[in-house]
């Protein structure tokens, strides 16, 4: 006498990949899902484009270059990443707020494919509809800022050009750069990883602390300013911390151009992991712990 | 509605061992062992805060035990391999997010088992809801929140209904609603265990009860065993001097309760033996009235010492 023989449908259980597919209605469902989206698109890609535009309008006319163009028409991201952390953050909290943790551990009550269900779910819209709108906002950001032309002479040194000295005696430049140049498709790539990334952290937090509230301020207080904190420390320790708070770190991905206040692009975006693999890890742990 | 599927024989289909749960000091249930039969109603009966939600929620597997173990068919609830098709539950408190229409709530839920399409339409029209089956559960009424969650309970199709406090809050209607359904389950053969702290409630319904008072059982028996226990005889006993009277009943094994000043209802003796103490008093009697106690005055005679916050009448009205 078992269960399976009470349920001579056996072919209904719970699995993974169901628990995937119940993650996805539920997150499809929710209109919040669908605003948050909306508005990080908008703000990414608008905000790349509007930016190409002001530095593209001042530099024709007072000179100079940009020297990570890249890194450039992909700011809008900074913005768009508190929709996409929020949204990551509702994604659980708003279960708990609401009651409904309790009817799903009800239907799925190992937790564990609820927990990867979510993380699966997120990280795959996520990713790729940021990747499309870091595509959109680098190819319209660059079509704005290939507008715009300068004259003056590139200093070219052995890891590209590390300089420009602007003046009629040059060449005229166009300010936009292509798809081909160099780290320019991995940090599209970037930021869409780095979004993917905060917003799990928000999954994370919101896991930790199952409360709205608090698990927003508990991902922008770490992502937004810890890197402020870190400006009170002294210089030579202040260099060394900084790059491995989450928001350098993660964002190490998306320049073109390297920088001594950075680590490098999969090291950076490597260590941000380890700030999503952590506090996953431990919303694991106390989702499998806690009561419901 | 399906019929239910013919259950092998079962010794139990919920068993509690010793649950045990505390939060900090406060012991919420306390070493709670009971067994709901296959195939009955189970009346799960106590006063508010008496640890009802929490034995039902930890045998959900939603909350740990502190001590003890609970079995749903033999196995905790955390190893059914299909725990929407073997038990059906509805909590107490709505477990709906507010902000997603019914279909998709239960289409989320089937899809964690591989149920499809068909059944969540089916019990959207089981309890009503196809009319309102696509909009936000935010708008929902208490009553059609309810019935929503029924819907999540049956989705599965199972044998085993567990449900907290169906009927609180709603109106009228919805109470009747609720009943009538229990009732056609309970003739499919289901086995249900309900929680109230109403017993007019169980009393309608049920046909064995575990009654329970500050988290510990309190009684475990069928409906009949009940009554016939529970239901000795009271003695409306009215007098002008009720305080001195009840000093004087006072003994092992009586127990005195008063609604209105100049009146006290007696168990534990009969109305010669009050009679006689009240004559020996020199108490001149108004009424002397022996009755037989309501299934409801049963239930509170039981679980007095056991409310936790109990009110103060009693007394005051002396």
């Amino acid at each position: 006498m078992t269960s399976i023989a009470m349920n001579p449908d056996a072919r209904l259980a719970v699995t993974q990949s169901r628990a995937v597919v119940s993650e996805w209605i539920k997150f499809r469902s929710l209109r919040s899902t669908w605003w948050s989206i909306g508005i990080a698109l908008l703000i990414s890609i608008g905000l790349g484009i509007l930016f190409s535009d002001l530095r593209g309008n001042d530099l024709a006319s007072h000179g100079g270059f940009e020297p990570d163009q890249t890194a450039l028409t992909l700011r809008g991201f900074y913005l768009a990443q508190l929709a996409v952390g929020v949204l990551g953050v509702l994604f659980i909290s708003g279960e708990y707020s609401t009651g409904m943790i309790r009817a799903t551990l009800s239907a799925v009550p190992k937790r564990v494919p609820v927990w990867a269900g979510k993380i699966a779910i997120f990280a795959a819209v996520i990713f790729a509809v940021t990747l499309v709108a870091a595509f959109i906002a680098f190819l319209g950001g660059q079509a704005v800022l290939s507008a715009y032309q300068v004259h003056g002479i590139f200093l070219s040194g052995p890891n590209g050009n590390i300089g420009f000295s602007p003046g009629s005696a040059g060449t005229v430049h166009s300010l936009g750069v292509s798809i081909s140049h160099p780290g320019s498709i991995r940090a599209i790539f970037g930021a869409a990883l780095y979004m993917v990334g905060i917003g799990l952290l928000g999954l994370g937090c919101g896991f930790i602390l199952r409360n709205t509230g608090g698990a927003i301020a508990a991902l922008f207080g770490l992502v937004l300013v810890l890197p402020l904190l870190a400006q009170a420390l002294p210089g030579s320790m202040q260099q060394h911390v900084t790059k491995y708070l989450p928001l350098i770190a993660g964002t190490a991905g998306m320049n073109t151009v390297s920088s001594t206040d950075q680590l490098a692009p999969w090291a950076g975006l490597g260590v941000f992991a380890l700030y999503v693999v952590a506090a996953l890890g431990i919303g694991l742990l106390v989702l499998r712990r806690r009561d419901a | 509605m399906r019929l239910p599927r013919k259950l092998p024989s079962l010794r139990c289909v919920i068993e509690a061992v010793g649950l045990t749960k505390r939060y900090g000091e406060k012991v919420a249930v306390d070493g709670l062992s009971f067994e709901v039969q296959p195939g009955i109603v189970t009346g799960f009966l106590g006063p508010n805060g008496a640890g009802k939600s929490t034995t039902m929620r930890m045998l959900l597997g939603l909350d740990r035990p502190t001590a003890g173990s609970a079995s749903i068919n033999g196995r905790p609830y955390e190893r059914l391999r299909a725990p929407l098709c073997e038990v059906g539950a509805l909590l107490e408190a709505r477990a709906i997010h507010t902000g997603r229409s019914a279909r998709n709530h239960l289409l989320a839920l089937a899809a964690t088992h591989g149920i499809g399409r068909r059944r969540v339409d089916e019990v959207l029209d089981l309890v009503g809801l196809t009319q309102v089956a696509g909009k936000r559960v935010g708008g929902f009424s208490l009553g059609m929140g309810q019935r929503l969650g029924i819907a999540s309970a049956l989705l599965g199709d199972p044998h085993t209904l567990i449900l907290d406090e169906p009927v609180n809050g709603l109106d009228p209607e919805g109470i009747l609603w609720i009943r009538t359904l229990l009732r056609s389950l309970a003739a499919e053969g289901r086995t249900i265990f309900v929680s109230s702290h109403l017993m007019s409630e169980m009393s309608l319904t049920a046909s064995h009860l575990i009654v329970v008072g500050q988290g510990r059982l309190i009684a475990d028996a069928s409906m009949s065993e009940f009554t016939a226990s529970a239901g000795r005889t009271v003695v409306r006993v009215r007098t002008d001097e009720a305080p001195r009277l009840r000093d004087l009943l006072a003994a092992d094994g009586v127990s005195v309760t008063s609604t209105e000043r100049d009146l006290l209802t007696v168990s534990g003796l009969s109305s010669a033996e009050i009679g006689k103490v009240a004559a020996e008093a020199r108490i001149a009697l108004v009424e002397l009235t022996p009755q037989q106690a309501s299934l409801e005055e049963a239930f509170m005679e039981l679980t007095r010492d056991a409310v936790e916050f109990g009110t103060p009448m009693e007394e005051a009205a002396l």
